[in-house]
């Protein structure tokens, strides 16, 4: 009986070469246990060195080696080969530019994520000595699920008021900028908002909700930006109402 | 080694009508233009209402004609659509929590179905005694 095999057709583009992508395909031998990323892993091994792609710690900790398969963005390491049929298209991420084969470029999102300040800004600085900024398991627990973010981009590739306007500052960087809001050692909020409550921060959002759809940790970016439009809009209409407290 | 990164096409008209999510998401957004159509039409009613007995019954009888029943049957049925897709993602956006335990979404949105047919029934039963 001849061994059963799965045509990886796999969407290849070299800068140097290509005027645009074009798909290749790949046979390999297909395994009970196997993800994609095994598969892609032995075309680079046995069949075809000049492939790349990214991918770190195969078990989806590292948010490195999201793909598109069969059209639906994923985490190559987190999808199993005998969850699909014989043929398997595999693409770089959705609404990113391809710098070769499956890696995309990143670098809108890095610069996104950094407009947010995602990290704990404290009322004032303590000394290392001092200890810690102590918090309690409820104060832990309103923020917990958004701290699972790998960073993957999934989300990115999923959205398409992403792919429509790639000003809109996206889920992932959105749902981290509310996980600092909600922690209780955290007064940046305000500072956040330039980026955050602005047109192409949450208003660009019109609740779609496919980030939270393919988010491999069930971080729920859409959540997130929900909860701070409504916060965002408490804002505004306190603004009028209690004119004294305007940040 | 030069880089020149590919940047692929986006239909701006078509993107959505090849992943089911976002053909769920278009019809969910498509709603509101019938309910807003649908609240046109009763402010028509209201207006003729305040023009008196003739013009009343003229939208009347327009609204209960063919046309009137037909779009009123499609109106509501968007309607049904759009309170159900507002209903489920109400968890995301008003997430509930006693102490340091989440309610269970499922609730949320059951809660938000007793509260509908309560005022439904109650405005039926108000509406009822008018006439």
């Amino acid at each position: 009986m001849s061994e059963r095999t799965i045509d990886l057709e796999v969407l290849r583009y070299d800068p140097e070469q290509d005027d645009a992508p074009h798909f290749q395909t790949y046979r390999v031998p297909y395994r009970e246990d196997w993800v994609v990323l095994d598969a892609i892993n032995y075309v680079k091994d046995e069949l075809d060195r000049t492939l790349s792609y990214r991918w770190s710690c195969h078990m989806a900790v590292c948010g490195s080696c999201g793909m598109l398969i069969n059209g639906e963005p994923a985490l190559s390491c987190h999808t199993f080969l005998r969850d699909y049929p014989d043929k398997i298209r595999i693409e770089p991420l959705q609404n990113f530019p391809i710098e070769r084969d499956l890696v995309v470029v990143m670098d809108d999102f890095i610069d996104k994520l950094g407009s947010v300040k995602p990290y704990v800004v404290p009322k004032e600085e303590k000394d290392i000595d001092d200890g810690e900024y102590l918090q309690t398991p409820a104060e832990l627990a309103r923020f917990k699920q958004y701290t699972a973010c790998i960073n993957c981009l999934l989300c990115y590739s999923a959205c398409p008021q992403y792919a429509l306007n790639d000003r809109f500052v996206g889920p992932a960087a959105l749902a981290l900028a509310h996980r600092y809001n909600l922690d209780s050692r955290d007064v940046g909020r305000s500072a956040r908002d330039d980026v955050v409550a602005s047109n192409p921060g949450i208003w660009e959002c019109s609740f779609v909700g496919a980030c939270s759809e393919v988010c491999p940790k069930e971080v729920d970016p859409a959540a997130a930006i929900q909860q701070m439009k409504i916060a965002s809009t408490a804002d505004y209409f306190m603004r009028f109402l209690m004119p004294w407290k305007r940040k | 080694m030069s880089r020149r990164p590919y940047v692929r096409d986006l239909s701006k008209t078509g993107w959505w009508l090849n992943q089911p999510r976002y053909v769920r998401y278009m019809a969910r957004e498509i709603s509101a233009l019938f309910v807003g159509i649908y609240v046109l039409i009763l402010m028509a009613g209201l207006l003729g209402l305040s023009q008196g007995e003739v013009a009343y019954e003229d939208f009347l009888e327009t609204a209960e004609g063919p046309v009137g029943l037909i779009f009123a049957i499609i109106a509501m049925t968007f309607a049904v659509y759009h309170t159900y897709t507002w209903f489920q993602v109400t968890p995301k956006a008003m997430p509930l929590m006693i102490g340091s335990k989440r309610v269970p979404g499922p609730f949320i949105v059951a809660a938000h179905w007793f509260g509908f047919v309560v005022v439904s029934v109650a405005l039926w039963l108000l509406a009822g005694s008018q006439t």
